[in-house]
């Protein structure tokens, strides 16, 4: 039973008694929170009140000063940095992660679900601030990863991309994963709860 | 293979990242080079002179010069976000770390082990000697780029982190300084040699690990 459990756990990411100190000054503390599939959790907060940090903390990028984060799958992370080097074309980007995570996703494929066919193969640094992120979203495609840690995903993306992305969310969500995304402004997927910082 | 694969695609992005642009093959190559060829300028062409000092100029334009393009190997990707995606990984941060030392090694520092013969006729050092000495270059120098690579790491999030990267490095290479020239000195066969082997065996099983402890301090 207990193999059981572990195999199918009820909550895809949890964290207890979180506290983030930076400088003398205390972001939060004794934050918990918990996602389950099929849920999306929002991240909200002005500017500098912690949201990334939180989230980095979720994704084991920093180690909480209190708490404990439980993470038992595996996820995918869309940081602010897109993680796409100047001399790389986005078709060398998604073959590179995808050769990282034994994916047999077919690149060119998810460059057509993501409106990257035209620019994949342009180099990273003549690349739109939009279509970096849109490069580094497709990522999300190449692996099946139950919990997606995002932070600012709709950032530089126009009226369409953030639709893509919203489709993204909604399908994945549908299809058993979880969302945690930091956010500024309204939320265009429905979300199932918010944490203020 | 599964824990491989991801090995390599670290590596080959990290060859694909030194040879992009291509300053990471020359400049070391340029500034070796350089360096060398100024000591006739300074110390006068007088062969016996050259000759008795040769070899342990070739060793210092190769410490200088493995530390010259350290600098962006981990800082380039702390800036793109690439070392954030790879901390996260299964992988273990200091097997990539590894990886991308010893590509850059290949791209940057393998052609001034090449180089060293040509260098060192000019510096009129015995020609015999040169191609043995070879060796010794080559396991010295693979131990200042491993050294240069946990500086490179401690430095990756420091501006202009150039002179940091020297000054923690250049420390850590005497061991190797000392038994390389004594080893090019003794030549092949020698007791240097294999204390020579020693500090790069030492390096390769230190570094990787000081390298990843840095990148994990530099990605929080």
């Amino acid at each position: 039973m207990a193999e059981n459990a572990a195999m199918t756990p009820e909550f895809l990411i949890k964290a207890a008694g979180l506290g983030a100190i930076r400088g003398e000054r205390v972001l939060f503390s004794d934050l918990s929170l918990e996602v389950k599939a099929g849920e999306a959790l929002v991240l909200r907060g002005a500017n500098g009140a912690g949201k990334s940090t939180l989230l980095r903390m979720l994704g084991g990028l920093s180690r909480p000063d209190a708490g404990a984060v439980e993470r038992p799958v595996r996820h995918h992370w869309i940081g602010h940095r897109n993680g796409l080097k100047p001399h790389e074309t986005p078709r060398a980007h998604l073959s590179h992660w995808g050769r990282v995570w034994g994916s047999s996703a077919d690149t060119k494929e998810i460059a057509g679900q993501m409106g990257i066919e035209r620019p994949f193969d342009v180099a990273g640094r003549l690349l739109s601030a939009g279509q970096k992120r849109r490069t580094a979203i497709a990522r999300l495609l190449l692996a099946d990863r139950p919990l997606w840690l995002l932070d600012e995903p709709f950032s530089a993306l126009d009226t369409q991309g953030k639709t893509l992305v919203t489709g993204l969310i909604d399908k994945h969500r549908a299809s058993g994963g979880a969302v945690i995304a930091a956010l500024h402004g309204e939320a265009p997927f429905e979300a199932s709860g918010e944490v203020q910082l | 293979m599964t824990a491989q694969s991801p090995l390599r695609a670290a590596f080959r992005q990290a060859l694909g990242e030194a040879w992009a642009g291509g300053a990471g093959v020359l400049l070391p190559i340029g500034f070796f080079a350089g360096a060398a060829m100024l000591v006739p300028f300074t110390v006068g062409s007088e062969s016996s002179q050259l000759s008795s000092i040769g070899t342990g100029i070739l060793w210092v334009a190769l410490a200088l010069a493995s530390l010259v393009s350290m600098e962006r190997v981990f800082q380039a990707d702390l800036e793109d976000g690439v070392l954030e995606l790879w901390a996260q990984e299964e992988t273990p941060l200091f097997l990539v770390a590894a990886a991308k030392i010893i590509a850059h090694w290949l791209v940057s520092g393998l052609p001034l082990v090449l180089l060293t013969p040509p260098i060192g006729i000019a510096l009129q050092v015995d020609p015999g000697a040169l191609v043995p000495a070879m060796l010794a270059y080559g396991l010295g120098g693979l131990a200042f780029f491993l050294w240069g690579g946990v500086a490179g790491a401690l430095a990756a999030s420091v501006a202009r982190g150039g002179l940091l990267i020297s000054l923690l490095a250049l420390p850590l290479f005497v061991p190797t300084a000392i038994f390389g020239a004594l080893a090019t000195i003794e030549g092949p066969g020698g007791p240097s040699l294999l204390f020579l082997g020693a500090t790069t065996l030492f390096a390769l099983s230190i570094a990787p690990f000081a390298a990843s402890a840095a990148l994990r301090l530099a990605v929080d």
